[in-house]
């Protein structure tokens, strides 16, 4: 009987200030906080640097974040279905080393490229395979294959780096859409994040991608296909981080094995950061991007401002913890305002649970 | 049963003459719009075991929490030993002597029972040292006039619930508490453990304390309690002694209506097989298990628990895989552990763990329901809001389901109300064959009286129905075919009119003595 009374309860209480909650619970909700965040950082970038609110600073540090961003869509969907892939920066810096390797050899771009998509594809394939098939957790499959698949770049490659690409191909990513001030990698990350988020928010698989994370057996149980869904977005991901690896090799016009080093750890705090919990189930898409340009905007502020990559670095890791945190501590300060005379412990079975 | 005066209260009450020790007079309590209690009165007595009854919903809680101090009535007045008091909170209550012993206690896990039993008031020795021994001994000597053996020196963590609130109950004699409220403290107990704390009521009851006692399960208000008081849609219906009453007046009661509902079962000719299953085999978990189930029947599947029969269910559905064996839909062979092709043939599965398998706790009524139906509400590949929340909204109004949004989270809903979201899921996807697992468990008796009446009309609409169930009176109330299964094997298949609960039990105990037909 609890639970029934429970509501009738707490809507019973709801009911008088209903509208003011509603209202404060709707600027609670994390993804709009953080867009809140990205307009006041961006302001203090105006207001502190002359050099960072003109279009060409902007335009840079926008297409400096086409590949976090690009990685960050695919992510999004992983981790709201309650699975994680930490590989994608190793197959990103594989599809470089291979790119490079290939244009060495003197291969047509135009083979290497799609070449190098379908490697990356079939790294994804080996990640969901092994977690589906052998039930293997996703976050323990991926530092694995993090770990291999940057090994197998240098093995590609090695210590060299190529050069000289093609200028065309080059012009491309590194241009802005003609008549704009638009680069390309932001148009290029325009079409797919609408897919996206359609397939998020509006279709059957992003519906089922909820209810994945949410309660994984319990979708199981209503006939969605949990694994193959799951192996798709494995395989999406080692496709997208590729193709991202081609965008990363032809803008900085540099094949390296180590190219995109920790960029996993950028777009998983852009995922994060953007409200998907990592535990699967809760996240939108406008997060996402919010996170993104927030992580993208602090970057180049700091960049501007000179500050080290360690600091850089430093302060990636502390937005993804404060993103991890937040929710939390939120949601315990919620609870404790509920249930203001309740200092005694829980059971001894919650305990040791 | 007996009265309160006829038995044990060796201590004050002279029958009929001492005032209640607790008294609830015209006690309302409202949250917001909600009236949760309606001028309710309740007395309690020394030495009485006293039942509150009610579905779900009814007030019960809120009456337990007035009587704890949590709340503080709206009107009325709340009186000890006849004088008005109030309660200005838990603490307030405690000291009163109203304790309050719920389903699932608080104790300090690392703390030693007898630690957690005189937790803030340990007795002294000299230089204000705690006095272990003395508190170790007092708890021995409590738990000695509950007639329990525990063992004061352990520490908390492991205990059993049961031992949990026994050690919950020893505090509350250590305080003189003469009123305990027990809140279902047997819906996490076994049967020998319920056993063992009815004794220890028993022993309350000798030493002059009232109990208050919550349950969903009848038997155990008519064998424990003398008197009982029934909520209903937090008004008072009636208190009265258990001795005139049987089961159905205390329904009717609860309910408002008369009791022949529960079982509502309409007559159907069966048609055309709906489902078949030929010697469906998973090692070491069921063996060689055939039937059939026809187009407006209701099969059930009964026996032990452990016997195989959810195994069966889940294999039928494709959840597991079988090893040998075959089912088939309306004709149709179906491939082994794909839920997918199962519901695309027309079978549908409300599994018996709501909570983990039927439900995803932390989304809306809404996209539960629509879970079920993410091919059928679309238009082109998006779907479309309006399809998916019309097909919710018009479930949950078939079901008769009690929400305030279809937006909220189902984990907000109780019990029944979330068994029909499951249910609503389901018969969304117009199955042909409705497996249902367990379909009444742990819900209040008028929502079960609904889930059978909808069962039986779905039955009289053609569905074939299976239904797993460990409850007899449910079996055998709403089945046309009871088939029975004793440890992975079908052991007995008995039609309506030759099923009793002697030859479902022989058969599901694999006593086989004339069960099989």
């Amino acid at each position: 009987m609890a639970p029934d009374l429970m509501t009738t309860a707490g809507t019973g209480e709801a009911a008088p200030p209903a509208a003011g909650r509603s209202l404060i619970s709707r600027f609670a909700r994390w993804d709009v906080l953080v867009t809140a965040l990205l307009i006041a950082v961006f302001l203090a970038g105006a207001a502190g640097s002359p050099d960072f609110a003109n279009t060409g600073n902007l335009s840079f540090a926008l297409g400096d974040l086409g590949e976090i961003a690009l990685i960050a869509l695919a992510m999004t969907l992983l981790v709201v279905a309650a699975e994680v892939d930490l590989s994608v920066a190793s197959v990103l810096g594989l599809s470089s080393a291979l790119l490079g390797a290939l244009w060495d050899g003197g291969w047509p771009i135009e083979t290497i490229i799609p070449v190098v998509v379908v490697v990356g594809a079939v790294c994804g394939l080996v990640n969901g395979l092994l977690v589906t098939r052998l039930g293997l957790p996703s976050l323990a499959v991926t530092i694995g294959t993090l770990a291999l698949y940057r090994g197998l770049a240098y093995v590609v490659l090695g210590d060299k780096a190529v050069a000289e690409f093609p200028q065309a191909y080059t012009d491309l990513v590194t241009g802005d859409v003609p008549g704009t001030p638009i680069p390309y990698p932001v148009a290029l990350f325009v079409l797919p994040a609408i897919v996206t988020g359609i397939v998020l928010h509006a279709t059957g698989v992003g519906r089922a991608l909820f209810a994945i994370g949410a309660q994984e057996e319990a979708a199981f149980f209503a006939g969605i296909r949990v694994k193959r869904i799951k192996l798709v977005l494995f395989v999406v991901a080692g496709t997208v981080a590729a193709f991202a690896g081609v965008v990363y090799t032809l803008r900085y016009g540099s094949a390296r094995a180590d190219n995109g080093f920790g960029v996993e750890l950028a777009v998983i705090a852009a995922v994060l950061l953007g409200g998907v919990d990592f535990d699967g189930g809760k996240g939108t898409l406008g997060g996402v991007i919010a996170g993104v340009l927030l992580i993208g905007l602090l970057r180049n502020l700091l960049m501007l401002n000179d500050v080290a990559t360690e600091i850089q670095s430093i302060v990636t890791g502390l937005l993804l913890i404060v993103s991890v945190l937040t929710p939390r501590l939120a949601a315990v300060l919620r609870q404790r305002r509920r249930a203001p005379s309740s200092p005694t412990p829980r059971s001894t079975e919650e305990r040791n649970r | 049963m007996k009265d309160p005066g006829e038995t044990g209260a060796p201590r004050g009450q002279a029958s009929g003459t001492a005032p209640p020790v607790l008294a609830l007079r015209g006690v309302s309590k409202s949250f917001g719009a909600v009236r949760a209690l309606r001028e309710v009165s309740l007395e309690l007595f020394a030495g009485e075991a006293h039942a509150l009854a009610g579905e779900n919903g009814a007030g019960k809680s809120t009456l337990v929490k007035t009587l704890s101090g949590v709340h503080r009535p709206d009107e009325g007045e709340i009186l000890l030993d006849g004088a008005p008091v109030e309660f200005g909170g838990p603490a307030a209550a405690q000291e009163a002597g109203v304790a309050v012993i719920y389903q699932e206690p608080t104790l300090f896990p690392d703390l030693s029972v007898a630690e957690n039993i005189f937790m803030g008031r340990q007795p002294r020795a000299g230089f204000g040292r705690i006095d272990r021994r003395a508190m170790r001994e007092e708890s021995a000597a409590l738990f000695k006039r509950l007639g329990v053996a525990l063992d004061p020196g352990r520490p908390a963590r492991g205990l059993s619930i049961a031992d949990q609130q026994l050690v919950e109950i020893a505090k509350a004699l250590s305080r003189e508490a003469r009123v305990l409220i027990m809140d279902e403290p047997t819906a996490a107990l076994s049967g020998n453990e319920v056993a063992r704390l009815f004794n220890v009521v028993k022993a309350l009851r000798e030493h002059g304390c009232a109990v208050l006692f919550i349950s969903h399960r009848l038997d155990e208000i008519f064998e424990l309690c003398q008197r009982v008081t029934t909520l209903r849609d937090g008004a008072w219906v009636a208190s009265e002694h258990i001795s005139g009453l049987t089961p159905d007046d205390l329904v009717r009661r609860m309910v408002g209506r008369d009791l022949d509902a529960l079982y509502p079962k309409q007559e159907t000719t069966p048609g055309e097989v709906a489902l078949t299953v030929g010697r469906l085999t998973r090692e070491g978990v069921f063996t060689d298990v055939s039937f059939e189930v026809r187009r407006g029947e209701i099969v059930a599947l009964a026996g032990l628990v452990g016997a195989g029969r959810s195994e069966v269910a889940r294999a039928v559905f494709g959840v597991d895989r079988w090893d040998a064996g075959s089912v088939e839909v309306g004709g149709r062979r179906l491939p082994a552990g794909s839920p997918t092709a199962a519901m695309a043939a027309g079978l549908a599965l409300v599994p018996e763990d709501r909570r983990q398998q039927g439900l995803v706790m932390d989304l809306s009524i809404e996209r539960n329901i629509g879970l079920t139906g993410l091919r059928s509400v679309r238009r082109g590949p998006v779907i479309s809001r309006a399809a998916e929340r019309d097909r919710a909204r018009d479930w949950a109004t078939r079901l008769q389901l009690k929400f305030t949004r279809l937006g909220d989270a189902v984990n907000v809903l109780s019990g029944g109300n979330q068994q029909k979201v499951v249910l609503a899921k389901w018969l969304a996807t117009d199955p042909a064959v409705l497996i249902v697992d367990e379909p009444t468990r742990g819900i209040d008796i008028g929502t079960k009286a609904e889930v059978h009446r909808l069962l039986s009309e779905l039955a009289g609409r053609g569905i074939a129905i299976l239904m797993i169930s460990s409850d007899l009176p449910e079996v055998l109330g709403m089945a046309d075919r009871v088939l029975v299964m004793h440890e992975g094997r079908l052991t007995a298949e008995i039609p309506r009119e030759r099923a009793t609960e002697e030859n479902v039990m022989s058969a599901a105990t694999g006593r086989d003595a004339g069960a099989a037909a």
